[in-house]
C-alpha cells in the first residue's frame, strides 16, 4: 500500500487544502498583530472556563447524537420496523432546521410560560418546568440539529455492510449481540466516528443555539468579542483556541475509528442483508422513535405552524416570493457539487495513499468546520476584498465559502466511499492496460457515487440553512430563506419567520427521501 | 479550485445577478449602504428616499458590529458609501480605524449636540430612550421604580430581566459610571446582582418574558415595546420612562456615517441629509412602527411618547463611550454578568 501518490494529485490536494486553510492564516495574522495582548487573554482564568464549558457541550450533545443516531439507523435498515421508510426520512429531516430556529422553537415550546408549561398548568398545577437556560436548552437543541449527521452516515454504512460478514458470525454459533458488536460494529466505527465527528465540529461552531440559550461557549465569547469591543484580537485568539481543540477532537476521531480495514469484493451483495424481527421489541422500538421523531421534528414544525398560522390570519399581506428559496436551492446545489469536486483529490489522497503528509492534508482540511461562520466570513472579506477583487461579494465567493465551511462533511462521505473500494479492482483495471483516469471513471466512481452522494446532500442541507458567511459575503440583494429567517426573528416578527422556515424543510425533505431510495437501490443492486 | 471559481462565475453571469458592477469602489452610480438596522424597520425609509432623490441605494443589511468589523476588513476597498449603524460604538469603532469621512457643519447641526460625534464623523439619525418594561398583569404603572438605583430593591429579587452582552446595556452601564463615578456604579451593579437578574440574549427576548410574566421587569430601550406588540397585540407590557434626570435613563442614538474615500460622497451626503431632513425625520413619527425618536427641531415623537427635552438622562458624551467600553465590560466581568 505504499505505493508513491501521483505529484499532479498531491499538488491539486495540497492547492485544495491550502485554500479552504486560509481562515487559519487570517486567525495568525491577527493574533500576531495583537502581540502581547494576544498572551494576556491565553493564559487568562476566563477562558479556561470556556474551553470547559465547550467542552462539557461538545461531550454532552456528541454523546447523546451516537446515543440516538445508531439505533435509529440500525432500526430503520435492518429490522421489519413498521414504517421503515418514513421513519428513516422523518429521524434525518431535523438536519434542515437551522439551530438558531431549533432554539426558538424549544424556548417557545419549553421555556419558563412556554407552551408545555401552559398545558400542564391547567390539569397538573404545574409551576415550573425545568430551566432550559443555559446547558439544557443548548444540549437539546444542539442535539436535535446534529444527531442526523451520525444516523444518515451510520445508516449508509450498515446499508452497504456486506451481510456475508455477519452470517459468518452467526454460522459460527455467536449471538445476534455478539456478531453486532465484533463483526458489524468495527465496520461502521468508521462512519460512527465521521458522524460523531462532525456534530462536535458543528457544535463548536455554533453560535444560534448557544446564544439563544445564554450558554458560553468559546463560539459565543467570539460573537460576542466582535460585537462588543471591535477588536480583532481577542476574537481571533479565542477563535485559534477553538481550532486547537478541534486538533484533539480530530485525533481522538482518528483513535475511535480503529484499524478495521472496509473494502468489500464488489458494489454491493446479490442480496439485500436479511432483516432482523424485532418480535417483542416492536413497541419499544416504536416508542423510540416517536420520542426522537416527536420533538425534534414534530415540536419543531408544530411550533413554526401555529407561528405560520398567525401570519396567514393576520390582515396583512404576505408579500411571499418565491425568489429566495429558488435562490437557497440553487447556491446549495452549487455549493454541494462545487464540494464534493474538490474533496475527491483530497479523499482519494487520503484512502489510497495513506501517509504522514496525506494524513495531515486530511486532517488540516477540518479546519475551517470548527470556526465559526463569522471567522470564516470576515477573513474571506480580508482576502477577497483586498487580494481578489473581483470575485468579491460574487456568488463564486459564496460558494467558495461553503465550501471552507462545510468541505468535512463532502470529505466525509467521499473518503468513506473510497475505503470501502477494494484497490485490488482498480489495479484490476490498470492491469487490463486502462489508464487510470479511465479507471477512476470506469471502475471507482460507480462504487463510490453513492457515498459522494451522501456527502454532497450534507453539504447542500447544511448550506441551505446557513446565515453568518451568507450574510457578509452574499451579492447584495441575493435573498436565502436563511436570510429570510433572520430577517423576521431580528425584529421578533415569528409569525412571518415561520413561513421561510417551513418552506426550507419542505425543499429538503424530497432530498432526504430521493437520498435514501438512491442509496438503497444502489447498494442493493447487483455488482 | 479554478473550476470552482469558472462556474460559480459563470452561474452568477446566467443568473443575471449582475455581480460584475458592484465591487470595488467603483459600482457605477450606485450608491451602497451597509446598514445595521433592520430591513423591516428602514426598508421603506430607504425606499422613500429613492423616490425623493432618484438615487439607486444597494443595502447590504446585516448586524451593526459585524458591519463595522467587515468594512474594517475591506479597508480601502470597501464598497459601502455609507453606513447606517444601531448604535454609537459601531461608528465609533471605525472612527477608531480612520475609515469615516467628516460630515459637513450643516449637516451635522441639524441634531442637539449630544446626538452626534464632536469630531463629525458621524450623526445621530433617531433617538431611543432606557425604559423599565413591565408586565402589566403583575404590576401597575405606579409600583414600577421610577429609577434604576431602585432595582436593588429585595423586592425584585429574581424578577427583573437583562440583556449583559448586549450594547445597548453596555452603554446604560457606561452612562452610570461616567454620571455617578465608578465606585458608585460598581456598588450598584453588585446590587443589582444580588437579586438574581435574569439574562437574555437581547432586547427583545426581554420584552417577551416580560410579557409572558417570566420577569416583572426589564431594562430595555423602549422601541422594543412596539415589535413585540406588533407580533402579539395583547401582550401584557408596557413602557415605564425612568424620571429624566435617573443616572439610567440614558437617551442613546442610531446614526450614520460616509466611509471615508468612497467614490460616491455626494449621494453617500445626499442620503444622510435625507435621514435628517424633516421627511426623513417623520419616518420615525408617522410611520415606523416601533416609535423612535426623531432628533430635529420641529419634529414631534410619537403620541404617548415623553418629549425628548423632559428626557435629560445622565449627562454624557455618546462619542466617548467606545473608549469606555473596555472598562464597562471588564466591570461587568467582575460583577459576573460576563465572562
Amino acid at each position: 500500500m505504499s505505493r508513491r501518490p501521483p505529484a499532479p494529485l498531491v499538488l491539486v490536494a495540497a492547492a485544495i487544502v491550502g485554500l479552504i486553510s486560509l481562515p487559519l492564516v487570517y486567525l495568525l495574522v491577527r493574533t500576531v498583530e495583537g502581540g502581547e495582548r494576544a498572551w494576556e487573554i491565553l493564559f487568562s482564568r476566563a477562558l479556561l472556563e470556556l474551553v470547559v464549558d465547550t467542552g462539557v457541550l461538545v461531550a454532552a450533545v456528541t454523546g447523546t447524537a451516537l446515543a440516538v443516531g445508531l439505533p435509529l439507523a440500525w432500526l430503520t435498515t435492518r429490522t421489519d420496523l413498521p414504517w421503515r421508510g418514513f421513519w428513516a426520512t422523518a429521524a434525518a429531516l431535523p438536519l434542515v432546521i437551522p439551530s438558531y430556529v431549533a432554539a426558538l422553537v424549544f424556548l417557545a415550546a419549553f421555556g419558563p410560560r412556554g407552551l408545555l408549561q401552559r398545558l400542564l398548568e391547567g390539569p397538573f398545577g404545574v409551576e415550573r418546568v425545568p430551566e432550559i437556560y443555559g446547558l439544557p436548552g443548548a444540549w437539546l437543541a444542539l442535539t436535535v440539529a446534529t444527531y442526523p449527521f451520525v444516523f444518515i452516515l451510520t445508516s449508509a454504512a450498515l446499508r452497504d455492510l456486506d451481510p456475508s460478514l455477519e452470517d459468518a458470525s452467526r454460522g459460527l454459533g455467536r449471538s445476534r449481540l455478539t456478531t453486532f458488536r465484533r463483526v458489524t460494529l468495527p465496520v461502521i466505527r468508521p462512519s460512527l466516528a465521521a458522524g460523531a465527528l462532525l456534530v462536535a465540529l458543528y457544535t463548536l461552531a455554533d453560535f444560534g443555539a448557544v446564544s439563544l440559550m445564554q450558554y458560553d461557549s468559546l463560539t459565543r465569547a467570539v460573537y460576542l468579542q466582535y460585537r462588543a469591543l471591535f477588536d480583532r484580537t481577542p476574537a481571533a485568539v479565542l477563535a485559534l483556541v477553538l481550532v486547537a481543540i478541534t486538533a484533539l477532537v480530530l485525533v481522538l476521531e482518528l483513535r475511535a475509528r480503529g484499524r478495521a480495514r472496509t473494502n468489500r469484493a464488489g458494489s454491493g451483495s446479490p442480496r439485500p442483508a436479511p432483516t432482523v424481527a424485532l418480535g417483542g421489541w416492536k413497541a419499544p422500538a416504536l416508542v423510540f422513535c416517536t420520542s426522537v421523531v416527536g420533538i425534534a421534528l414534530i415540536v419543531p414544525l408544530a411550533v413554526l405552524g401555529y407561528w405560520a398560522g398567525r401570519a396567514f390570519s393576520d390582515d396583512e399581506p404576505l408579500g411571499w416570493s418565491w425568489e429566495p428559496a429558488v435562490n437557497s436551492v440553487g447556491i446549495s446545489l452549487l455549493a454541494a457539487g462545487a464540494a464534493v469536486a474538490v474533496s475527491l483529490p483530497v479523499g482519494i489522497l487520503a484512502a489510497r495513499y495513506p501517509s504522514a503528509l496525506s494524513r495531515t492534508l486530511e486532517r488540516l482540511s477540518y479546519a475551517g468546520n470548527a470556526l465559526p461562520g463569522i471567522v470564516i466570513a470576515l477573513s474571506l472579506v480580508f482576502f477577497a476584498a483586498n487580494y481578489a477583487t473581483p470575485v468579491y461579494q460574487t456568488l463564486a465567493l459564496l460558494v467558495f465559502a461553503y465550501v471552507v465551511r462545510f468541505f468535512p462533511q463532502a470529505l466525509a462521505g467521499s473518503e468513506a466511499a473510497l475505503q470501502r473500494v477494494s484497490p485490488r479492482l482498480e489495479e484490476a483495471g490498470r492491469a487490463l492496460g486502462r489508464r487510470p483516469a479511465d479507471v477512476f471513471v470506469r471502475v471507482t466512481a460507480p462504487l463510490v457515487t453513492p457515498g459522494l452522494l451522501a456527502g454532497g446532500a450534507l453539504v447542500f442541507l447544511s448550506t441551505m440553512k446557513e446565515l453568518p458567511a451568507t450574510l457578509l459575503l452574499r451579492p447584495i440583494g441575493f435573498e436565502t430563506l436563511a436570510t429570510e429567517i433572520w430577517r423576521y426573528t431580528s425584529v421578533a416578527s415569528y409569525s412571518r419567520a415561520a413561513l421561510p422556515a417551513l418552506v426550507l424543510i419542505a425543499l429538503s425533505a424530497p432530498l432526504v427521501y430521493a437520498l435514501r431510495a438512491r442509496t438503497a437501490s444502489d447498494s442493493g443492486a447487483p455488482g | 479550485m479554478r473550476n470552482l471559481l469558472v462556474l460559480g462565475l459563470a452561474v452568477a453571469a446566467l443568473a443575471g445577478c449582475g455581480s460584475d458592477d458592484d465591487n470595488g469602489g467603483a459600482n457605477g452610480g450606485k450608491l451602497t449602504i451597509y446598514s445595521g438596522r433592520e430591513e423591516e424597520l428602514i426598508g421603506p425609509l430607504i425606499e422613500k428616499f429613492e423616490q425623493a432623490s432618484g438615487i439607486d441605494a444597494e443595502v447590504r443589511y446585516g448586524d451593526s458590529a459585524e458591519l463595522a468589523a467587515t468594512i474594517a476588513e475591506e479597508g480601502d476597498n470597501s464598497p459601502a458609501d455609507v453606513f447606517f449603524a444601531q448604535d454609537p460604538g459601531s461608528l465609533g469603532s471605525l472612527e477608531g480605524e480612520e475609515l469615516l469621512a467628516e460630515l459637513p457643519d450643516d449637516v451635522l447641526e441639524r441634531v442637539p449636540e449630544r446626538f452626534r460625534d464632536p469630531d463629525g464623523h458621524w450623526v445621530g439619525t433617531s433617538g431611543r430612550v432606557r425604559v423599565i418594561a413591565y408586565n402589566t398583569e403583575a404590576l401597575s404603572e405606579d409600583e414600577v421604580p421610577d429609577s434604576v438605583l431602585d432595582l436593588t430593591d429585595p423586592r425584585w429579587k429574581g424578577k427583573i430581566g437583562f440583556a449583559p452582552t448586549n450594547a445597548s446595556f453596555q452603554a446604560f452601564v457606561t452612562a452610570m459610571r461616567l454620571s455617578m463615578g465608578d465606585e458608585q456604579a460598581k456598588e450598584w451593579l453588585e446590587g443589582f446582582a444580588a437579586n438574581d437578574p435574569k439574562t437574555y440574549e437581547k432586547n427583545t427576548p426581554v420584552v417577551e418574558a416580560a410579557a409572558a410574566g417570566e420577569i416583572e421587569l426589564g431594562l430595555v430601550n423602549h422601541y422594543y415595546l412596539y415589535l413585540v406588540k406588533e407580533e402579539q397585540p395583547d401582550a401584557a407590557v408596557a413602557n415605564h420612562f425612568l424620571n429624566g434626570d435617573d443616572p439610567g435613563a440614558l437617551v442613546s442614538v442610531a446614526g450614520a456615517a460616509i466611509v471615508d474615500g468612497t467614490d460616491d460622497e455626494d449621494q453617500a451626503r445626499e442620503f444622510v441629509e435625507y435621514l435628517l431632513s424633516e421627511e426623513g425625520q417623520r419616518f420615525y413619527t408617522e410611520e415606523a412602527e416601533e416609535a423612535e425618536y426623531p432628533l430635529i427641531e420641529g419634529v414631534e415623537p410619537k403620541e404617548g411618547l415623553p418629549a425628548l427635552d423632559s428626557l435629560e438622562g445622565p449627562d454624557v458624551d455618546l462619542d466617548a463611550f467606545g473608549a469606555e467600553l473596555e472598562r464597562t465590560l471588564e466591570m461587568l466581568r467582575e460583577v459576573g454578568f460576563t465572562t
